[in-house]
């Protein structure tokens, strides 16, 4: 595969793990988010981490959008799945989410018709072969998917498809990294910003990162070379006394964004007063619901959900090992109540979660310490 | 300094708790049988040493072999059954006929034994058209040919429309014990090297891509074969230094070797670049977001061998037709117990985990 194996080259990778090296300053410990859950994706699959110092620590951030869902959401969304005639689809790791009375895969198993789908545009496909039958496709991601999702809405319109419709669970990513770096324990040095999202949104919604916040960031390709080298830009700027935001991803990511994806997301959404995210709360502004133009689509105007908030266990510390001010082991439910067969927050859900990674690997973790 | 050494000490314990609940056999808790249970990863794991082993008890059921070892007289056999459920019946590189006949063969090859007869159970569904039959039919008997073994007895059902998506198959094996090795898991120590006898993922790849749910078109033929020349070429030329073998079907290499790695209590390192895999295969996964370790294969196997039979091993696999990929893949390791590590090719280290429930393709 041309023009990505050349990013998985192992020599290349030594070279830039070198330069890391060299840029850290003896005893001190740094923490670098990851903000998006395909960053975490590519550390984990590649072992990037395994190529720091061990000073250089990752912390897995809050982009994980699967992760983030709350479970009143869940809830309302395999309530819709449960109506009589309804084909309710979603992306396959969204099945497995928990809400507060099990997951849609535990619903599907229980006689509702769910369908895994790969792109919104698959479950409006399946609107149009069963005419007969209410479609609704539950929408999830960051800016990332947002647009795939307002550009088949705009097509159900423009084809007068009336049996599909479409919860939206879509979110933001500036939200939360304020929310975030609000936090008066934050421990974070900076930012591996996240590349997906940066080619619909550009770099220049992160400058008020370094502006406000005095911490760097760094947009970054998913390729592990890209993420290593993201690193080091990091350090540099940590050693240099820099603070800005830097494009690592330029072959795919203008400053800019891309400016029909997002007159298309302005044309579809409008953002919500308050969205509450699984492990942080409510945060003001952070999700996107359909727009006043589109919201015939909107399933949670065409179907009654209980929209009942299901609160977080209290127990749980997923927004503290968000922000790097405990390990997940210091986490009260860690391993007991919560664990990846039974995950209760963000960061057990996904198995590429802070937590779940460390229940299932933590021992091998220490091993590499102790190397 | 004494904060870090309590905090440590809690952390100690921590780990300690989780190791012995993972330890533990695995309990079957859930309110229903999801997709999960059939999936070969965690959930299964659950159901069968949490409900079936201890139902049915049995000291050869508990071993949790690929095939039962009953010994008639003196004369050691081996038994094996497998359901077929594939949908759709006919994809690229073979059908459901073809699974029916080489997946219970292969069961008893991994177990050693020389695959001597089957039995045939077919659940037709009410509409299934006599040329869909026929086509089954005929596939069958050839793969039973070609993996010499006779078909010695059988069950036909007819289910109302709607139910058994054009036909189930479940087929029982019969096998004799071949004397030339012993084989089991608990014969897996470390310095032992891991084989693989050829690319993997194939069979996964092309029924995801047959089933049409993907935009996705590349030439991916299923894998499915008899592994018993494979395994007769083993026994001939490295028999004593042979522990133990198993084939990667449901739940891909990931899951063999996770499963080994539990029940010997040993680590497994494998060399991420040393797997053969198919450039289609590797774009297509890497499209959809899959591993292809955990991807199934229906002709494929793992071998565990002594370090110095590796050559030996490796000479004899090649010479195989279809084994002609076989690769040293890793080695059997002391730490940590019950882990399978895989050194990236980029150079990192990670944990290979077993699969929670069915690979789900990611969306970011």
């Amino acid at each position: 595969m041309r023009f990505v194996e050349e990013f998985r080259d192992a020599s290349l990778g030594r070279a830039v793990a070198g330069e890391i090296l060299s840029l850290i300053e003896p005893g001190r410990h740094y923490k670098v988010m990851e903000v998006c859950g395909g960053h975490t994706h590519s550390i984990y699959k590649y072992g990037v981490d395994d190529l720091l110092p061990t000073n250089v620590e990752l912390v897995h951030g809050p982009g994980c959008p699967v992760c983030v869902i709350p479970m009143g959401r869940v809830d309302d969304g395999i309530a819709i799945a449960n109506e009589p005639g309804v084909i309710f689809t979603c992306f396959g790791d969204m099945l497995r989410v928990p809400g507060s009375e099990g997951s849609l895969l535990e619903a599907k198993a229980a006689g509702a018709d769910v369908r895994m789908v790969y792109s919104p545009l698959d479950a409006l496909r399946i609107a149009k072969q069963n005419p007969d039958r209410e479609v609704v496709f539950f929408a999830i991601g960051f800016e990332t998917t947002a647009p795939s999702t307002a550009l088949t809405l705009k097509r159900a319109r423009a084809e007068g498809v009336k049996n599909f419709s479409c919860i939206c669970s879509h979110v933001t990513i500036v939200p939360p990294l304020r929310a975030l770096l609000e936090s008066p324990d934050l421990r974070l040095d900076g930012f591996i910003g996240p590349g997906h999202v940066a080619t619909v949104v550009g770099a220049r919604p992160f400058e008020f990162i370094p502006a406000d916040y005095g911490k760097p960031v760094v947009v970054a390709g998913f390729e592990p070379l890209d993420i290593l080298q993201s690193i080091a830009m990091i350090l540099a700027q940590l050693a240099e006394g820099r603070c800005e935001v830097e494009n690592q991803y330029k072959r795919v990511v203008p400053y800019e964004g891309n400016p029909r994806a997002l007159d298309v997301l302005a044309e579809v959404f409008e953002l919500r007063p308050h969205f509450e995210w699984r492990g942080l709360g409510f945060i003001s502004h952070s999700g996107l619901k359909l727009s006043e133009a589109y919201a015939e689509l909107d399933a949670e105007l065409r179907f009654s959900v209980p929209g009942v908030r299901v609160a977080d266990p209290k127990a749980c510390q997923c927004g503290e090992v968000l922000k790097g001010v405990i390990k997940p082991w210091e986490c009260k439910v860690f391993g007991t109540a919560c664990t990846p067969e039974r995950p209760i927050g963000t960061c057990m859900v996904s198995s590429e979660g802070a937590c779940a990674a460390y229940y299932n690997f933590g021992r091998f973790a220490r091993e590499r310490e102790v190397v | 300094m004494a904060e870090p050494a309590t905090v440590s000490a809690r952390e100690e314990r921590i780990l300690g708790i989780i190791e012995t609940a993972r330890g533990k056999r695995a309990k079957f808790r859930d309110e229903r049988i999801t997709m999960a249970h059939g999936a070969g990863g965690k959930a299964t794991q659950s159901l069968i040493e949490g409900l079936f082993v201890p139902a049915f008890g049995g000291e050869t059921l508990s071993r949790m072999s690929d095939a039962g070892e009953i010994t008639v007289e003196g004369s050691e056999l081996a038994l094996t059954t497998d359901s077929y459920v594939v949908r759709p019946l006919r994809f690229p590189g073979g059908s459901i006929g073809d699974l029916a006949v080489n997946g219970t063969v292969n069961d008893l090859a991994v177990s050693g034994a020389r695959p001597l007869a089957l039995s045939l159970s077919l659940v037709l569904e009410e509409g299934l058209t006599a040329a869909e039959l026929r086509a089954e039919v005929k596939a069958i008997a050839l793969a039973a040919e070609q993996a010499g073994v006779e078909i010695v007895t059988g069950d036909t059902k007819v289910v109302e429309r709607g139910h058994a998506d054009g036909m189930y198959i479940c087929t029982t094996g019969l096998g004799q014990r071949d004397r030339r090795a012993s084989l089991s898991c608990a014969n897996v120590t470390p310095g032992d090297r891991i084989l693989l006898s050829g690319s993997i993922g194939e069979h996964g790849m092309a029924i995801m891509l047959a089933r049409g749910e993907f935009e996705l078109d590349a030439a991916i033929e299923s894998d499915t074969a008899s592994l018993w020349p494979a395994v007769n070429a083993l026994l001939d030329a490295v028999g004593p230094e042979l522990r133990c073998l198993r084939d990667a079907t449901r739940g891909g290499v990931a899951s063999v070797l996770n499963e080994l790695a539990r029940s010997s209590s040993v680590a497994m390192l494998v060399r991420e670049g040393a797997i053969p895999v198919h450039a289609a295969v590797a774009g297509a996964a890497e499209i959809l977001g899959i591993d292809p370790m955990y991807v199934a294969n229906e002709g494929k196997l793992v071998a565990f061998v002594a370090a110095d039979a590796v050559d030996g091993a490796l000479a004899a696999l090649r010479a195989v037709p279809g084994c002609e990929q076989a690769a040293e893949i890793g080695e059997v390791r002391t730490e940590p117990p019950g882990m399978v590590l895989v050194e990236t090719s980029f150079g990192g280290r990670r944990v290979m985990d077993q699969l929670v429930g069915d690979p789900l393709p990611r969306i970011c």
